[in-house]
């Protein structure tokens, strides 16, 4: 008996424990977002948040911050990433998963992990040696503008090759550990291969390619060398893909050493990083909807 | 040769399979009469679910699998050149071994075949629903809750779910991997009911382990061993008067 109650309280320290402990991240984010929106307090006593926020006035040297070109810049580089890799990724990973022969894909996995890996610098090089002059020279002409090539283009481009190779390893996995059975279900009926991936692979894996479309796009905000080499870093709201942009993690980036000399400036940078953060966990929060949504069809 | 009485409805002949190196059906000869009920044992790995996977072409999709022989279902040569696969397929129902539902409602499950094969008039398709959930066994059980999903079923409701979803297809024969092996008595009882009941109207191969089984609803048995067929022939006499020493061993369970 005597037993059984020591059992039962380490049970209860146990699930404490766990408890205590998976709520670490929350208060982590909610420690960091506190620590950012305490720095940036100084700015929006002056001005309310709101107009630091939508205003596309950046003169820091005269105390004018608005960031709303720089948030405009990470959504317009960081959604068209999204819109050119999801569906190169979704197609790689489905004729790697059920057209490819094994041989292929022993080959394709190995190196597909090696990019997703490389250093964003890498990425950054090539993106200015071969992406800016390809947009700038040709694509831009294409479309009856001129463009120098420095773009939210040339930022998409780059950063949909960056983000592919996590998304794919995702969309791998997953359709790995489907059973071979489930297929086997489909085919036996009739089904042709395509009918089984469209009807019920893509199904099955729906929650789990979200939540790699998720990742990819987290990476993505996130990402700042990359991104910053190719896009101009011209303060402005893009008002075409051919418009030079400037995404908040540039922002932060390139004027971090000498905020300490303006007024103000050191707060407006917290306040943009503090932006970033939000807009992560405002990208998460749709995907989980989504995934809810798609999770109540399935299970 | 051929053992049986009436109608083949699928005839093997001098069928070898591979996979690589490695021969898992040794020329195989055998007749599966039409509209009864034929049982496959055999120690496990002995190549039963080859067979069956042979006869629905589902062997296709493993790589490095060569198949030699011909397999005929109603006459027709299906590894021949310019068959069409999907066709052979929905002659066909297959179980498996643990039930497969498909990611979607109960009533998408069954519907699923009618409408890859082009049916759309939902009438029809709520008909053929009702139909097949009947035969299995299962409508009374899922008819308040057909928008649900699939995988809330037990185990026993899913397999029958499973038949009645390749019984939708309108196939003539039904293969049966070890369809009871994942489920509690009452189900595979269940399962074993329907399977007896639709005998006369479909031609029935059927995997199992379990002797006791075989004896409960078989026509014919082949018992398999090592990849060939050691003995085949009507149920009672395979069962009471073995005359192979393997077949011996098998039934008083000295090789399992
Ligand atoms: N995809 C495959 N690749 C290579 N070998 C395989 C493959 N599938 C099965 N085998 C081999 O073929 C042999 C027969 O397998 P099979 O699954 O047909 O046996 P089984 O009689 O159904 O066994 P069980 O009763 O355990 O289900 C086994 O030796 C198995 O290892
Ligand atoms: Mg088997």
């Amino acid at each position: 008996m005597t037993n059984y109650l020591w059992r039962l309280r380490k049970e209860i320290w146990a699930s404490k424990f766990m408890g205590l402990s998976s709520s670490l991240p929350v208060f982590l984010i909610l420690l960091m977002l506190l620590g950012l929106f305490l720095k940036a307090k100084p700015l929006f006593v002056l001005k309310p948040l709101s107009q630091i926020i939508f205003s596309s006035h950046w003169l820091p040297l005269k105390g004018h911050f608005g960031l709303w070109p720089f948030i405009m810049g990470t959504l317009w580089v960081t959604l068209l990433a999204l819109f050119i890799a999801a569906p190169i990724s979704l197609f790689v990973a489905i004729f790697l998963s059920e057209y490819a022969p094994s041989g292929i894909r022993e080959i394709a996995r190995p190196m597909i992990d090696l990019l997703a890996g490389l250093p964003s610098v890498i990425y950054g090089v090539w993106g200015v040696l071969i992406i800016v002059p390809f947009v700038g020279r040709y694509l831009a002409p294409l479309f009856g503008t001129y463009s120098s090539g420095y773009s939210v283009l040339a930022g998409g481009l780059v950063l949909a090759v960056m983000i592919l190779p996590t998304i794919i390893h995702v969309i791998l996995e997953i359709f790995r550990a489907i059973p071979q059975a489930v297929r086997e279900a489909s085919l036996s009926l009739g089904a042709t291969k395509w009918e089984t991936i469209k009807h019920v692979l893509l199904r099955q894996a729906a929650p789990g390619i979200l939540a790699a479309l998720v990742l990819g796009l987290s990476r993505a905000l996130g990402e700042t060398m990359a991104v910053l080499m190719v896009v101009g870093n011209v303060v402005q709201v893009p008002r075409s893909l051919f418009d030079g942009a400037y995404p908040l993690p540039a922002l932060i980036a390139n004027n971090y050493g000498e905020m300490m000399s303006i007024p103000l400036y050191d707060s407006a940078l917290m306040l943009a990083a503090a932006i970033l953060l939000v807009l992560v966990i405002i990208f998460n929060l749709i995907a989980r909807l989504i995934l809810l949504r798609v999770e109540k069809g399935l299970r | 040769m051929s053992l049986i009485i009436g109608r083949p409805h699928i005839s093997l002949k001098n069928l070898n399979v591979y996979y690589g190196h490695l021969q898992v059906l040794k020329n195989i000869t055998l007749d599966i009469p039409d509209r009864q009920i034929t049982v496959i044992i055999g120690p496990s790995g002995c190549g039963k679910t080859t067979l069956l996977k042979t006869l629905n072409r589902l062997l296709d999709s493993v790589e490095g699998v060569r198949v030699e022989g011909r397999v005929l279902v109603d006459g027709e040569d299906i590894y021949s050149p310019g068959v069409e696969v999907t066709r052979i397929r929905k002659k066909m129902g297959l179980l498996s071994q643990r039930p497969q539902v498909l990611p979607m409602s109960i009533y998408d499950n069954v519907a699923y075949g009618p409408r890859i094969h082009g049916l759309k008039n939902k009438q029809q398709l709520d008909q053929i629903v009702e139909r097949y959930l009947r035969i299995a066994g299962l409508w009374d059980e899922v008819k308040d809750r057909l928008s649900e999903p699939a995988s809330r079923l037990s185990l026993g409701q899913q397999q029958r779910l499973c038949l009645a979803r390749g019984l939708a297809v309108e196939p003539e024969i039904i293969l049966g991997d070890e369809p009871t092996s994942a489920l509690d008595p009452q189900s595979s009882q269940n399962v074993e009911k329907c399977l007896l009941s639709l005998k006369s109207q479909y031609t029935v191969l059927l995997v199992t382990h379990i002797l006791r089984q075989a004896r409960r609803i078989a026509d014919y048995i082949v018992f398999l061993y090592l990849g060939e067929i050691v003995e085949h022939g009507p149920a009672q006499e395979v069962l009471n008067n073995p005359r192979d020493p393997r077949t011996k061993a098998y039934l008083s369970g000295e090789i399992s």
